[in-house]
């Protein structure tokens, strides 16, 4: 069971805003569901590797060739706030 | 104009490439009905199609192809159903679309969906949801719902989606169309706006299952810009199979028979799923059960893995380079928190906490870890079982489509939707959805699944089944 300390904290990580009607209500619905998926947790696993990726792949590199990419203004285009040829952010603030 | 909406894609394709039809004629015909859409299933319809015809040797020959909202279209909004991402123009276009537009295939428009693919109901979709064209009291189901009911209402000759868990299959089962998820890999994913990395593959949704093989024909192949996309081995030829000799299907106890957690099969799915196994043998297959020990924790590990990959392909929302932002004059940390909670959507954030829950330090390997232990027993019992039989097979939904806001209330209920659908992704392995017959007047669709890269004799199997069943859906597209 998720209280609201938990959930609070986990909405940090995430950088998701909640209000107080979503944190109740989060915690409540992510503790159904935890409550269901957590019976994999029954399971003997112990001897079992990780799937790493589902096809046989292996050798996947290619050579590094500098090749043509998009011109930056066209990628500045869908920034919400170009500043001098980059993405203008808000200050992160005085250091803590 | 109404006998151009009855032909096949494929059909269609062939009278052009003969000069029979004029591929502008076809194009406005479905335009027509496309803008004149009453399901909700489009977000953006073209006004018209593109000033240079296609070429009469072209494989798709101006027929035109509705698109789902996430793949990235230059120049076209691609939203991925989310408010974050509302007008988003791309600066560039997914390759599977570039390939089927080079394939001669015209965009006709972008068609609605769960929020970045993240639902069975298409109820998800920042832009509202799409209406069942069977009964539009009910959903289409989801995430590729906008494709499929466009398909199955004749507002689109053919459509793609993507699949994660079932989000082509299902939706094709709830409309009473055809709907393929390919092997992991057989389609690039470059310019799919992500959800679940390991998991998403692009596939065909359409009428029939020459169409489904005709479309993804020219969907397949390496793409230098996903590493995880592969050389598809094999020409991909249009079915032609007439009966299932010498064909073994499984019937795995587990997803069929295993009635638990209210993901018991409805009778009138049961009695069709069970029709079209008589069918099958019929046509001279064999059918015994099988096992796939592992399958009824596939939904947890389906759960855990999916909404891990989303919370990390999802922190590219963050206000800064595309899309929605909040706060701008706030500092940096609130300006990203304030920006993901007005633009995402409940689904949303949902799976970004439980995804993050499930990374974080303490939590990690008993749940993610686990998740992919399980991950490779899945794929072992698929291999155990293909050792025996040619495919698996299953109802692919265990419900047909349900009433709009029947259960928006229980996330939980609500992924019960994919119990059939999630194993195969999770092994990687192709599968595909057709029309087995109606249930108290609503389509119900008939699963099979076969090994890694078995597209064409899995294509073969459906034409023959698909023939025998004479599934007629045409009454919804009047």
């Amino acid at each position: 069971m998720l209280d609201r300390a938990q959930v609070l904290h986990v909405a940090r990580l995430a950088r998701l805003h909640l209000d107080d009607a979503e944190v109740e209500r989060m915690a409540d619905e992510l503790s159904k569901v935890l409550d269901h998926v957590e019976r994999i947790g029954e399971l003997e696993l112990s001897d079992v590797p990780p799937t790493s990726h589902v096809v046989d792949i292996a050798g996947v590199m290619r050579p590094d060739e500098p090749v043509e990419c998009l011109p930056r203004e066209v990628i500045l285009a869908a920034a919400p706030e170009p500043v001098d040829g980059g993405f203008g952010v808000p200050s992160p603030g005085p250091a803590e | 104009m109404s006998e151009l909406i009855e032909l096949s894609a494929a059909e269609a394709a062939a009278k052009v490439r003969a000069r029979e039809i004029d591929p502008a004629e076809l194009f406005d015909a479905y335009r027509d009905r496309a803008a004149a859409d009453r399901l909700n299933a489009f977000t953006w319809v073209a006004d018209s199609a593109p000033d240079s015809e296609p070429s009469a040797e072209a494989p798709l020959a101006g027929v035109p192809l509705a698109v789902k909202d996430l793949f990235c279209t230059e120049g076209v909004p691609s939203q991925a159903g989310s408010r974050i991402l509302e007008g988003y123009l791309p600066p560039y276009t997914a390759t599977v679309v570039s390939k089927l537009l080079s394939a001669g295939a015209p965009l006709l428009g972008k068609t609605n969906q769960d929020e970045f693919a993240m639902g069975s109901s298409n109820e998800n979709s920042a832009f509202g949801p799409v209406l069942n064209p069977w009964d539009r009291g009910r959903v289409p189901g989801g995430s590729s719902g906008g494709s499929a009911a466009a398909v199955a209402a004749g507002l689109a000759p053919w459509a793609i989606g993507t699949d994660t868990g079932g989000s082509i299959r299902q939706p094709a089962a709830l409309c009473g169309i055809v709907g393929l998820k390919p092997t992991y890999g057989a389609c690039s994913r470059y310019g799919m706006i992500a959800f679940a990395s390991s998991l998403d593959q692009a596939g065909p949704l359409t009428r029939d299952v020459t169409d489904a093989a005709l479309l993804f024909s020219q969907m397949v192949g390496r793409d230098h810009r996903d590493s995880t996309s592969l050389a598809f081995p094999g020409p991909t030829e249009l079915p032609r199979a007439e009966d299932l000799r010498g064909i073994s299907l499984g019937v795995p106890e587990e997803l069929v028979t295993g009635a638990q957690d209210g993901t018991g099969i409805e009778p009138g799915v049961r009695e069709s799923f069970e029709a079209t196994l008589r069918i099958a043998e019929g046509l001279g297959a064999s059918v015994h059960p099988c096992r796939l020990p592992h399958a009824p924790h596939a939904l947890s590990a389906y759960y855990l893995i999916a909404p891990a990959e989303a919370s990390a392909n999802l922190a590219r929302f963050d206000g800064v380079r595309y899309g929605l932002r909040i706060d701008g004059d706030a500092d940096l940390e609130t300006m990203y928190s304030h920006t993901r909670a007005a633009g995402f959507g409940p689904e949303v954030k949902r799976r970004i906490m439980l995804g993050t829950y499930a990374l974080s330090s303490g939590y990690y390997d008993a749940y993610y870890g686990t998740a992919l232990k399980v991950r490779t027993k899945i794929s072992e019992d698929f291999r155990t079982a293909f050792a025996d039989f040619d495919f698996v097979v299953t109802p692919t939904s265990p419900w047909t489509a349900f009433e709009l806001g029947a259960k928006t209330d229980d996330p939980l209920a609500m992924y019960l939707n994919d119990f059939c659908t999630v194993p195969m992704p999770l092994a990687g392995i192709p599968a595909i959805s057709i029309p087995s017959g109606l249930s108290d007047g609503l389509p119900v669709g008939f699963q099979l699944a076969g090994p890694a890269f078995s597209e064409g004799k899995l294509l073969d199997a459906a034409y023959a089944l698909e023939r025998a069943i004479g599934f007629d859906g045409s009454e919804v597209r009047r």
